[in-house]
């Protein structure tokens, strides 16, 4: 973490503290030579501890056959059984849905056209034909079922905590801590202990994905409502409105265009849990990926990732136009079309519940199969060019870089390992960061699982230091030029909703079994994120700043690193962290490829009834290196309340 | 203007549509006859092809013969373990060993009974691929793997041989043989099944050495076969103590269990579950045409019972 | 320092808001600040040192009187807008009384308060606070939603006010589509729009081109005679305050440096702060025939024009110059002083860098 912060920190920050963290690694590794080997709490894959057998043995007491449990279960799998009986499984004695396909596309491009405007509208019937002709229509619409389910569910949820996280600073500040615990548990933790909460099946799937999709809606009502301009409130509460009056009538209003962001990003989230709920039986796409790649099928599971990808794109694009509707009101003559497109789609849907041709998406065209044999071509295409070439970066970046930080996280007592550690963390933040770290490691230590978190922080290590590389890289470019942004985007965007288990197959070609092919996974993973953020912090730079840099004679570097990326420094140390959550994120996938230590922990606990307590304590340890790394990387981040104080 | 045109493109395409009329939803196919007697149960299907076999024929013996509605659940072992108790699981046809589980679910909360063989045996062990077999002939003997170990070495794998692992869902012994048979080699977690497949697929294209865990029946030895590596004999006990093992794994015979609820129900479905078995050579023909041949399940089923006729007849004897 | 300023022309009786006291601190345990004397003299950066509070408005007392114009003058950061604030608690003070219509506002609940601020008073913001999803006509009307009145009574009420602003035909536009000043014009309709006995406006014009604050400027004199309402005015524009000031409260650092009207600040600032603050004032201007009339020589013959002592010496420029005399500055029929050539040049010819100060012939001591 040490090469993270003087990565972002050494051209913004002054450089006392790169030394005093140089002088404490170098310190550190001359401590290795002499200390190395001892204290370094391992544990092999079948071992546990006590305590991981004790939460073995106490699984059953939780959840077990809890009346209110029960009753969300069944409510929520009411929800989803609903909307698949409009959408998509036969139901109510007919063989069909209740609504079929031309009824489906006739009512989402009416909806994206009412809310957004008309190009999203063809966006949305187009996608939709696509997934269709893809010969995925019912999975599609089983994943939508589900999809609307749990971001309805979410917003129920995060919207109220999000107005209140929103007015109070208090809640803003527990609902901060306790959403970046959320998002960074992996979703593998938390889906066993949920079966036997809700049992198998929609309502738990659902409730996975809530947990997993709610956090940045919450996240973005909050910043939306604090962001109100004051003066608008102040002139609500001037003029004698009571608080209900200021929060419907001013701040709601005036807070819908960021709200409507967090919706986005909710539904994004939502649809990037699809493969994993898969695991515990959620219907749709996700089940096509997973069953591909039982048997290698590269070509299948890309085709079911593309129609994620391809509902993912409608999906924002529609709510990205909804959310950036004027305020005005529709004219008249848009009322009367809508009227009258309202009645066209009352048609289609009639149509649909009619006619088999209708109510069945025609398999005449399958482009699916077609989509198949061309990735699957590509990719045996590529494992057969580069897998040579491959092997040798991957052996090169292992021996050269990986093991050594291995061994220095694994060999070290981890006493050491903790020292430097809190160290360091109290050089960049004092004791707001060291506080946090020795409580971290404390507990890191109490997991049992001490050792696997270094080989995994190695690797996160390595992972982030690529994605920060890669990500600044491009996001400068793409935030400098507006024609590589045009272009980058929708492949961002692709990288976003492609389920990781897509890629998976391709990349064990290319790299084998080994934590190299993880750190690639997580690395393609991580990208996309992190690339838009830094774009968007280098598209915010004020013009005037920028050319006032430039008339001074300034070269392009000189802009971008005397000018563009100090400015930005708040978009970069958010890039970072979200780098690393998502780094994180992947930690489990990165387990099915290799990458053994936590992942496999986690994977193994939620696979093996014997290992679920070690799976649960892996999961925990997991969460453990997230907040100690954020909590360094936002000690590292320059404080831009500094220059405020003044005033 | 383009909103109009557009509404005015969709109006006249409904016209369109409308005059062509076609066949009306609920006009051809009616529900098949018998339901009733046999109801509907719900199958988990676990995540190996070879399972899917199993799945796919009973399930279309259960429709076709008996009229049955089977509801597929895509689930991890563990997890359709759960099911039993939840209602969830009806139907698991083809468990490999887990006695742990089996004592929590059938002995202590009683919710799952077993329902006999399904005459497939499973073996576990050390593979290699077939080039290796044949360049290195006593590679097969686990006495002689100390002489290949430089053969085996990786980046993962510490300066040793690696003996690469499976799945985390599979329990293995493989860290306490290697120590207790002094190996000098590493366990090294693949992570999953696909890791396993693609590392052998590429070792026998690319003529890369590799030694790992796999079992059979599998769909892939359609593709590669795998020589087995032979470890000490097995013998009843000797795997008593896990930290002590020293010998080969037990062959599995591998099993069905069903949900009391299910066994109670006296739906005709139970007596085809409990009567059904097959053989490795017929699950790996089945799991061939689902894996290779890229056909639907169904598809595959309906091929091999209409071949099998008579072994499909006695599981559905009186 | 106290604030404790005189004035001659209003009686405490006849103030409609009286603020005596008034303290806003910000900060750890602010209430603190005003109760320990060794504390409250602190001065800014002492205070920030020994407690991390910040003083924001200090120890203030001041009265309005009905119908007044009353503007609150200071540089960013001397606490004005924090004042205007407190005044409507949309700020809670620290310490002090608001007494309006002899009741305190500090002590009223919440719920009078709401009251209070829907019919008794309104404000006018700097950034104009218009809420950007409701059509002008519901930004105007807003205040008498929130109050529950019909909306038929909206409507009427609404177009009325914006009739008086001058914004027929752009009822139905959006905040977004009107430029600065039309939307200032929305801010003033709303806080017009219930009726209220006083005005705030929280330096409106300053976020405006300089000629339509201008005339937004002369919209609001012009306001103020048709509507007659109090108005309490926040600028950090000189002229602006002294153009539509009846008074001006001069803040610094939270205190209260100087209380009076234009030409009171202009012809005898309290210290080397007003002066220079008052500097680059075009004297003429502002200076009526009072502050610069003496007492007739011995040798002058007394028999020049006559004129009151409350016109501006601009006016009287022409006059002086052209009479061979000097002229009688009269009041009553009595003679005040008398002004020649010299003192006029005085005045209109080196504004700048005179360090002189004035008196008026009539200034009561203080």
């Amino acid at each position: 973490m040490a090469a993270i912060t003087s990565d972002v920190q050494v051209e913004v920050r002054r450089p006392r503290r790169s030394v005093v963290i140089g002088v404490l690694l170098v310190a550190w590794v001359a401590a290795y030579f002499l200390l190395s080997g001892i204290h370094t709490l391992p544990l092999g894959g079948q071992e546990t501890t006590g305590f991981h057998r004790w939460l073995t043995e106490h699984r059953d007491a939780v959840g077990a056959g809890n009346l209110v449990f029960d009753a969300i279960r069944a409510a929520v799998d009411n929800i989803v059984v609903l909307l698949q009986n409009v959408l998509s499984q036969p139901s109510y004695g007919r063989p069909v849905p209740v609504i079929g396909w031309l009824g489906v596309v006739a009512a989402s491009a009416y909806l994206a056209w009412a809310f957004g405007n008309w190009k999203v509208a063809l966006l949305t019937a187009a996608g939709l034909g696509f997934v269709g002709l893809q010969g995925l229509w019912q999975e599609s619409m089983d994943t939508l079922a589900l999809t609307i389910a749990a971001v309805l569910l979410s917003l129920l949820v995060a919207i109220p905590l999000g107005i209140w996280a929103g007015l109070s600073n208090r809640a803003f500040k527990v609902a901060t801590l306790v959403l970046d615990l959320m998002q960074t548990l992996p979703t593998f933790v938390y889906l066993a202990p949920l079966t036997l909460f809700f049992a198998i099946g929609p309502a738990a799937a659902t409730i996975a994905t809530l947990i997993y999709a709610a956090p940045p809606a919450v996240r973005l009502t909050a910043h939306a409502i604090r962001n109100v301009p004051p003066e608008s409130v102040e002139a609500s509460r001037s003029l004698g409105s009571t608080r209900g009056q200021t929060l419907t009538k001013v701040l709601l209003p005036m807070s819908r265009s960021t709200v409507v962001v967090g919706i986005n990003q909710t539904i994004m989230a939502a649809l990037s849990m699809v493969t994993v709920a898969a695991l515990i039986d959620a219907p749709g796409l996700g089940q096509t990926v997973l069953k591909a790649l039982q048997t290698l099928d590269v070509g299948v599971a890309f085709n079911a990732g593309l129609a994620i990808v391809v509902i993912a794109i409608v999906l924002d694009r529609v709510t990205t136009a909804a959310g950036d509707r004027p305020w005005r009101t529709a004219s008249v003559r848009r009322k009367i079309l809508l009227g009258a497109g309202g009645v066209g789609v009352l048609v289609a849907i009639w149509f649909s519940r009619t006619y088999v041709w209708a109510a069945e998406f025609p398999t005449d065209v399958n482009l699916g199969a077609r989509i198949a044999v061309l990735a699957a071509d590509v990719t045996t295409w590529v494992q057969d060019v580069f897998g040579g070439l491959t092997y040798g970066v991957r052996d090169a970046v292992t021996l050269g870089v990986l093991n050594p930080l291995e061994a220095l996280l694994t060999g070290s007592p981890w006493w050491l390992v903790g020292a430097v550690v809190v160290a360091i963390a109290a050089v960049l933040g004092r004791w707001k960061a060291a506080v946090p770290a020795v409580v971290c490691i404390g507990l890191l230590v109490g997991t049992g699982v001490w050792q696997d978190s270094m080989i995994t922080l190695a690797s996160t290590l390595l992972a982030t230091i690529v994605v920060v590389a890669v990500g600044l890289t491009l996001g400068v470019w793409a935030g400098r030029n507006r024609r590589v942004d045009l272009v980058i985007r929708p492949i961002l965007d692709a990288g976003q909703t492609m389920p990781p288990f897509v890629y998976l197959v391709p990349f064990l070609a290319l790299f084998g079994t080994s934590r190299f092919t993880a750190i690639a996974a997580a690395v393609v993973y991580a990208v996309p994120v992190t690339v838009k953020i830094v774009a968007d912090g280098i598209k915010a730079v004020p013009v005037a700043t920028v050319e006032a840099a430039t008339s001074v004679g300034s070269s392009s570097w000189q802009v971008i690193s005397k000018v563009q990326l100090p400015v930005a420094r708040r978009a970069i140390t958010l890039a970072v962290n979200q780098g690393l959550i998502y780094v994180l994120a992947m930690v489990v996938v990165g387990g099915l490829v290799g990458a053994g230590a936590l992942g496999y922990d986690v994977a193994a606990g939620f696979a093996q009834s014997e290992l679920y307590g070690k799976g649960l304590a892996a999961g925990a340890a997991i969460v453990l290196l997230g907040v100690l790394l954020d909590r360094i990387t936002q000690a590292a981040a320059p404080k831009p309340h500094g220059k405020g104080e003044k005033q | 203007m383009k909103k109009l045109r557009y509404a005015g493109v969709l109006t006249a395409t409904v016209l369109v549509l409308a005059g062509c009329g076609g066949a009306k939803v609920g006009e051809e196919q009616k529900p098949a006859a018998g339901g009733k007697e046999c109801g509907s149960f719900n199958l988990t299907v676990s995540p190996w092809v070879g399972y899917e076999a199993n799945a796919a024929v009973v399930a279309y013996v259960a429709t076709k013969d008996l009229g049955c509605k089977v509801v597929k659940k895509n689930l991890k072992e563990e997890i359709a373990w759960q099911g039993f108790g939840t209602g969830e699981v009806d139907v698991n046809l083809e468990n490999w060993g887990h006695e742990d589980l089996k004592k929590k679910y059938i002995e202590t909360d009683k919710v799952a009974v077993e329902a006999g063989s399904t005459g497939v045996k499973g073996v576990i062990g050390w593979y290699v691929p077939p080039w290796m077999a044949a360049k290195y002939p006593d590679i097969t003997d686990s006495k002689n793997l100390n002489k290949y170990a430089d053969l085996f070495k990786t980046s993962e794998s510490g300066g040793k041989g690696q003996l690469l692992d499976g799945d985390p869902s599979y329990v293995t012994n493989d860290e306490a043989l290697v120590k207790n048979l002094n190996l000098n080699y590493k366990v090294v977690q693949s992570g999953s099944e696909t890791a396993l497949i693609q590392a052998f697929r590429d070792a026998e294209k690319d003529k890369k050495p590799l030694l790992a865990y796999f079992y059979e029946p599998q769909w892939f030895f359609n593709e590669v076969k795998l020589v087995k590596v032979n470890l000490p004999t097995y013998t009843a006990g000797c795997d008593a103590d896990p930290a002590k093992i020293a010998c080969d794994y037990p062959p599995y015979d591998l099993d069905k269990i069903i949900s009391k609820k299910f066994a109670d129900s006296g739906s005709p479905a139970v007596d085809l579950v409990k009567k059904f078995q097959w053989t490795n050579e017929d699950q790996n023909a089945v799991a061939r045409m689902i894996a290779v041949d890229k056909m639907t399940p169904d598809a595959a089923a309906e091929k091999w019972v209409t071949d099998n006729r008579a072994k499909v007849d006695a599981w559905l004897a009186k | 320092m106290t604030a404790q300023l005189e004035y001659p022309d209003v009686q405490d009786s006849d103030a409609l808001l009286s603020i005596q006291g008034l303290w806003k601190v910000f900060g750890p345990k602010a209430q603190r600040v005003p109760r320990r004397p060794e504390l409250a003299a602190l001065d800014r950066s002492a205070l920030h040192a020994k407690t991390g509070c910040t003083a924001a408005v200090r120890d203030l007392s001041f009265d309005v009187a009905p119908g007044e114009v009353f503007v609150v003058m200071g540089l960013s950061g001397s606490g004005k807008s924090t004042l205007v604030r407190c005044l409507t608690r949309l700020i809670e003070p620290t310490a002090g009384s608001l007494i309006f219509e002899g009741e305190d506002l500090v002590t009223a609940d919440e719920k009078r308060l709401r009251a209070l601020r829907r019919s008794k008073f309104s404000m006018v913001f700097q950034h104009f606070g218009l809420l950007p999803h409701r059509k002008v006509i519901d930004n105007v009307s807003y205040g008498l939603e929130v109050r529950g009145e019909s909306k038929p009574d909206r409507r009427r009420r609404a177009q009325e006010v914006i009739d008086l602003v001058g914004l027929r035909g752009n009822e139905q536009l959006y905040p977004e589509q009107l430029s600065g000043g039309m939307q200032q014009r929305v801010g003033l309709a709303r806080a017009l729009a219930n009726d209220p006995d006083v005005l705030l406006f929280d330096e409106p014009f300053s976020a405006l081109d300089p000629l339509i604050r201008r005339e937004m400027q002369n919209e609001v004199g012009r306001l103020h005679r048709e509507v007659g309402k109090t108005m309490v005015f926040i600028t950090h524009d000189l002229t602006e305050a002294l153009k539509l000031g009846d008074r001006i409260l001069l803040m610094r650092d939270g205190a209260a440096v100087q209380l009076g009207t234009g030409d009171e600040l202009v012809g005898a600032p309290a210290d080397d702060y007003v002066r220079d603050f008052v500097r680059d004032v075009p004297r003429a201007d502002v200076l009526t025939l009072r502050w610069i009339a003496r007492d007739p020589r011995p040798d002058e013959v007394l028999d020049g024009p006559e004129l009151g002592p409350d016109v501006l010496v601009r006016e009287a420029t022409r006059l002086v110059l052209e009479s061979d005399r000097p002229v009688k500055v009269v009041e009553g029929g009595q003679l005040l002083g008398v002004i020649g050539d010299e003192e006029i040049l005085a005045v209109v010819a080196d504004p700048a860098d005179s360090h002189w100060s004035a008196r008026p012939s009539d200034r009561p001591a203080t």
